[in-house]
């Protein structure tokens, strides 16, 4: 082990070309396993596919070696994106090319091995091979980057995500890895870096887009005797799991970025600044950190260049706002997450007073790759003003989900079309929620809006950390606002006025329209229709008024619902109807004479003696009792209940 | 009791401002809660007042000032798994176990909260039960489930 180190290390970190000599790159080829003479075996491991079961997966994959084949290997990796094919596993035999399988839970690992051990590959969990020269091609198998999903990414951010097994750093530099940092630091200067990342273009991922050069530039000009980095690892909308898929699948590749940009702005401590209960991904960096101190890679005096780095890793206690730059920092000083008024912009006055650099994990990754390959490579990719790629995490009603990235300038349709590959269900689409909380609908008519930083914030769409929720015609928009009005009144901090009294008033009214007054005179329906008349401009008073970006932003689901499926709110109000039958305020039950067999079950069952009848005759729901919990739907077997 | 307070502290030796909030992680994931001795002697090793340390803990989610149950139970209320229908398990659990998102049932043995996504957002809704994840889950299995469970504590 030690002597891999040192080798890594002199021949390979601190080897001054480019082109390896073959013979260390025959070392490198073992390392990452390009070449085997033993079975390998991946299973994908983050948190989506733990959840999916994918430890009981490794562990049975385990045995079966054990039992089996005691030559080959399993390896842990990371995610490569579909979450709705995991736990994926890969099995490279020698000399042939590696095979994916997906959805393998425990039960089918023994006969998944037999079958590729024994030359009778399963048809029915296979996805697909993957081929590097000089591999035997298993015939008439597609290839996995010529299936939909992969074809139409362009993977640059997740381009090692699960490949490599990310507790090993060897690997990492197997991969190139850390090199690049190593030269930086040894043969750029602080504004050289800032130059050639201002030069590539690279914009903030996290919803502003402010050019990311520009950025550390200004920290870097501004005279202190400490600076400081953070990367704000801190993705906290609900739904929105790619920077954990990041820090999970690839961590090296972020700390290699995290430590490139300190280098830039010439901080010596960067802050890891993670969400809390991501338990997994935060022993995932600490394993990480430890090896890369551990070869030097940071720590004092790196590789005798006189630069100092140190990385830690802070946890953030809970609460939504602390996603805001100043906000954060008050978490970091031991103060409540509040957000502060700018200016002073922290590249300025930051973390105890010192310019501080706050950047997005998706923002970091790029930084080793412009490093690389310099930032005309990087201007190639994506459009003028928006170069790169962007990284969605796809949830909702879709075929496919989980984490995609795909360059700047793809229109969103074509993402539905291609990477989501349509609804579920054949059920119709309705509209995809960009942006997570502070997002906005985006509907079938501005799906020809392209992935762009500029066009976006023009049509009044924002981006936001990478949500792209894809919902179907059985979800209700009132309901949907409602959900991210409470989510938002819960985690607003209380500081401005606008957004305390704003979004627990707008959720008030939301809450009015989808529930059941319990008496239905003229002063609850008036006040309802005042109530609704009051949303817009309240929603204009916090655009205006509030302190930080939640307050500003968190309007944006019910104006831009508002603005696309105004009739289905006025259904709501006017109606009292919900025409997805999601509402349950809204819901009426009755039952069809037909079918009604006389069971008693519902009758039996419902909390509010609603149901009436005699026994094996026609039972029939009072309107006026029911209280639209749905029980006796759920629970009849001849779906003689009807919702209206 | 105390003693583990001590050590921790021993971490934290300056009692810096900055300290304070990973000293109440590393309270929270040693004891499983705040309690009111605990927030105490923080301050006196902070040299901060005990309404200030209580008013950041309350601001924050992540801290709770009572003892979870013996079994814990979390509900995700991510955008997916409410898309899938997570409410209605919130609703199920206060109806079975007659408490509500973040208190524990009064013999001790029951404690739910609703989180924030837990990250199996294709799975959902997802339900973490003892470190044990549940995903797929229907509002019709959660009787059995909790029967289950209380099986368990009663024969452990």
């Amino acid at each position: 082990m030690e002597d891999l180190k040192r080798f890594l290390i002199e021949k390979v970190l601190l080897f001054e070309s480019d082109t390896l000599p073959s013979a260390t790159e025959k070392v490198l080829q073992q390392l990452r396993r390009d070449k085997t003479d033993v079975p390998v075996i991946h299973v994908s491991s983050n948190t989506s596919s733990i959840i999916a079961g994918s430890e009981k997966t490794f562990n049975a994959v385990k045995t079966y070696i054990e039992e089996n084949e005691p030559s080959a290997l399993a390896f842990r990796v990371g995610c490569s994106g579909p979450a709705n094919y995991e736990p994926l596993v890969c099995v490279q035999v020698p000399g042939k090319n590696k095979l994916f399988f997906r959805n393998i839970i425990e039960e089918k690992v023994e006969p998944l091995l037999n079958s590729v051990f024994h030359n009778d590959i399963i048809e029915e969990d296979l996805l697909g091979q993957t081929g590097s020269k000089g591999f035997e091609l298993w015939p008439g198998i597609a290839f996995v980057n010529e299936l939909p999903f992969f074809a139409h990414q362009k993977r640059i951010i997740l381009g090692n995500c699960g490949c490599y097994d990310p507790e090993s750093i060897e690997e990492y530099i197997a991969r190139g890895g850390y090199s690049t940092f190593v030269k930086t630091i040894r043969h750029y200067t602080y504004e050289e870096v800032c130059d050639i990342i201002e030069r590539s273009g690279l914009r903030g991922r996290s919803g502003g887009g402010y050019l990311t050069g520009l950025k550390w530039k200004q920290a870097l000009n501004t005279s202190a005797n400490t600076r400081y980095l953070i990367c704000n690892a801190k993705e906290s909308d609900p739904g929105s799991f790619s920077d954990r898929t990041i820090l999970e699948s690839d961590p090296h590749r972020l700390l290699e970025g995290m430590a490139i940009a300190a280098y830039a702005i010439g901080a010596s401590t960067a802050i890891l600044y993670l969400k809390s209960g991501s338990d997994y991904a935060r022993s995932r960096m600490q394993k990480a950190i430890d090896m890369t101190r551990e070869y030097g890679i940071i720590g004092h005096n790196i590789f005798s260049s006189g630069y100092n780095l140190d990385l830690i890793i802070k946890t953030e206690p809970g609460a939504f706002v602390c996603g805001e730059e100043t906000a954060l920092i008050n978490s970091l000083e031991g103060k409540r997450g509040m957000p502060q008024l700018k200016p002073p912009y922290p590249t300025t006055s930051g973390l105890a007073g010192k310019p501080t650099v706050i950047n997005n994990v998706e923002t970091l990754m790029n930084v080793p790759m412009i490093m690389k390959n310099g930032p005309e490579w990087f201007r190639s990719i994506g459009t003028e003003k928006s170069p790169g790629t962007k990284v969605f995490a796809i949830t909702g009603h879709g075929r496919m989900s989980g984490v995609v990235e795909v360059e700047m300038g793809t229109t969103l349709g074509s993402v539905l079309e291609h990477i989501v590959d349509g609804i579920k269900d054949g059920k119709e689409f309705k509209a995809i929620q960009l942006g997570g909380a502070s997002g906005s609908f985006i509907t079938p008519e501005n799906l020809d809006t392209p992935v762009d930083f500029d066009v976006m914030k023009q049509k009044g769409f924002g981006m936001g950390a990478g949500g792209f929720v894809v919902i179907d015609e059985t979800s209700c928009m009132v309901d949907f606002v409602r959900y991210y009005m409470e989510f938002i009144r819960n985690e607003s901090c209380g500081k401005c006025i606008p957004c305390r009294e704003g979004t627990g008033r707008m959720l008030e009214i939301l809450e009015s329209v989808i529930k059941k007054p319990s008496s239905e005179d003229s002063g609850t329906t008036l006040e309802r229709f005042k109530g609704v008349m009051q949303l817009e401009s309240i929603s204009t008073v916090m655009k205006d008024a509030s302190l930080c970006g939640l307050g500003q932003t968190a309007p944006n689901p019910f104006v831009s619902a508002l603005k696309n499926f105004r009739e289905e709110f006025e259904e709501h109000i006017f109606d009292r109807k919900c025409r997805a039958n999601v509402c349950r305020g809204l819901r009426t039950f009755s039952i069809d004479v037909e079918k009604c067999t006389g069971c008693t079950v519902c009758a039996g069952k419902c909390p509010v003696n609603a149901v009436y009848g005699t026994r094996l005759q026609p039972f029939f729901i009072v309107e006026d009792k029911c209280i639209g919990c749905g029980i006796c739907f759920d629970v009849c077997k001849f779906s003689a209940v009807i919702v209206k | 009791m105390a003693q583990d307070l001590d050590i921790i502290f021993k971490k934290y030796r300056q009692g810096r401002r900055e300290d304070l909030i990973p000293l109440l992680q590393e309270i929270q994931t040693d004891h499983g809660y705040l309690s009111e001795e605990a927030i105490i002697r923080v301050g006196s090793h902070i040299g901060l007042s005990t309404t200030k340390i209580y008013g950041l803990a309350t601001f924050y989610d992540q801290f709770r000032f009572f003892p979870s149950g013996r079994i814990h139970i979390k509900v995700c209320n991510g955008t997916s798994c409410f898309m899938n229908g997570s409410q209605a398990l919130t609703e199920k659990f206060k109806d079975e176990l007659k408490i509500s998102s973040g208190q524990t049932t009064r013999n001790g043995n029951f404690s739910f909260e609703v989180v924030s996504c837990m990250g199996g957002c294709y799975h959902g809704p997802v339900i973490m039960v003892k470190d044990e994840y549940h995903i797929h889950v229907r509002p019709g299995q959660l009787p059995d489930l909790i029967k289950k469970l209380k099986y368990i504590i009663e024969n452990d």
